[in-house]
């Protein structure tokens, strides 16, 4: 089997619309037994009560929300370096959808730290360097629609992209690096983790859910614009009648 | 050398140039990326005293007094090394405990006692069910019998 043959638009098309369902179902499952986990197995929380249990949304969105940047910045490099179209449609298509969990992140963050720490909003290093996270992807977003030139808009995008992939490992390290009023992680890649395991496993759950339910919501955005800027084509013109 | 390998030399070699410099630039922003001061940088005099600023630590076991108009909080922050002296009028965080970690927003007095307009609770990375907590809580309290 020729794999480079799915590196071209027209044969990626046909391929996305049937991979589609095989993760969006999956991800609805996973999305309503994690969330029945968070909510009825879970323990409440020895200091906070129930008012935790918003990080079974606010971790996974936020990790998502860093993971998706890499992957953008890293479609967007081969797009750019290779001039590989469907890779910068990738990136473009990932955008919107980190875009989202990154709001979704501060959102719920911002509403857990009012009844925990006593505010909506502090300036220090992990929120504001989060919210950087967001208006790079707003800026990527609107740095692209803004020139009429797909081939130039992918460069530029590209570009952006790249210089932003700076930030990720800044918020990640926040914590440590410096004094912060949001706590450290609590689930680490070495060490033990400082979260009860059934707390644990709703998150990861939901984690997982997020992951399928991001690469069939790009799937689905990338065939549109696979569509849009192959409309010369004839093959588009029918796949859109 | 290829069209494209100047390009992929070109973004590698423009990570590396960004890297270096946000380390830099991170480095020379260290002081203003602090968001609060332990009371032992305070005791170094390493805060700045003429301006606002943040304190943050455990709240001191024992020290939370009450003042009679039921608003006005009076209690130590400490990092177990050294400890000062916080006046607060205003609500407290739901999370706000002795032994549990704080952030306060003030000036220091002229009489070595801070000021707070503001006071956060700040979380710690642990989260268990309530029997476990007690559980360490407990555990604690048998140490310190033990120490005394």
């Amino acid at each position: 089997m020729n794999w480079y043959k799915y590196a071209s638009p027209t044969n990626f098309y046909p391929l996305a619309g049937k991979m589609i369902p095989w993760f969006a179902i999956p991800s609805a499952i996973l999305f309503v037994l994690g969330l029945y986990v968070g909510f009825f197995v879970a323990p409440t929380d020895f200091q906070q009560g129930d008012a935790y249990r918003i990080i079974f949304i606010h971790v996974p969105s936020a990790w998502m929300g860093m993971f998706l940047y890499l992957l953008m910045a890293f479609y967007a490099a081969i797009g750019w370096a290779f001039n590989a179209r469907l890779s910068s449609m990738m990136a473009s298509a990932i955008s919107i959808t980190g875009a989202m969990f990154t709001a979704l992140s501060l959102v719920t963050g911002s509403l857990w730290g009012k009844p925990t720490w006593g505010t909506y909003w502090v300036w220090d290093a992990r929120l504001t360097s989060t919210l950087i996270l967001l208006f790079l992807y707003i800026g990527f977003i609107s740095l692209q629609a803004s020139i009429d030139d797909r081939s130039r808009a992918d460069r530029a995008g590209a570009v952006l992209a790249i210089v932003g992939v700076i930030n990720v490992p800044i918020i990640y390290f926040s914590v440590q690096w410096w004094n912060t009023l949001h706590q450290g992680a609590s689930i680490r890649l070495l060490g033990k983790p400082t979260i009860a395991p059934p707390m644990m496993a709703a998150m990861l759950i939901i984690l997982a859910a997020c992951w399928l339910y991001s690469i069939a919501v790009v799937l689905v955005r990338l065939r549109q614009i696979i569509v849009e800027r192959e409309q010369t084509a004839a093959w588009a013109a029918e796949a859109r009648a | 050398m290829k069209r494209r390998h100047k390009r992929i030399a070109f973004i590698v070699a423009g990570l590396t140039g960004l890297g270096i410099a946000a380390a830099l630039a991170l480095n020379a922003f260290q002081d203003n990326l602090v968001f609060f001061f332990s009371p032992s940088q305070i005791a170094a005099k390493q805060a700045p005293t003429g301006r606002t600023f943040r304190v943050g630590g455990l709240v001191q076991e024992g020290t939370v007094k009450r003042e009679t108009d039921g608003l006005t909080v009076k209690f130590s922050v400490t990092d177990t090394a050294q400890s000062i002296p916080v006046v607060y009028k205003g609500i407290l965080p739901d999370l706000f405990k002795e032994g549990k970690g704080c952030v306060a927003q003030g000036k220091i007095g002229a009489d070595g006692v801070f000021y707070a307009d503001q006071v956060l609770a700040k979380h710690d990375e642990n989260y268990m069910p309530p029997e476990a907590g007690q559980a360490i809580d407990s555990a604690k309290a048998a140490k310190t019998v033990v120490d005394n």
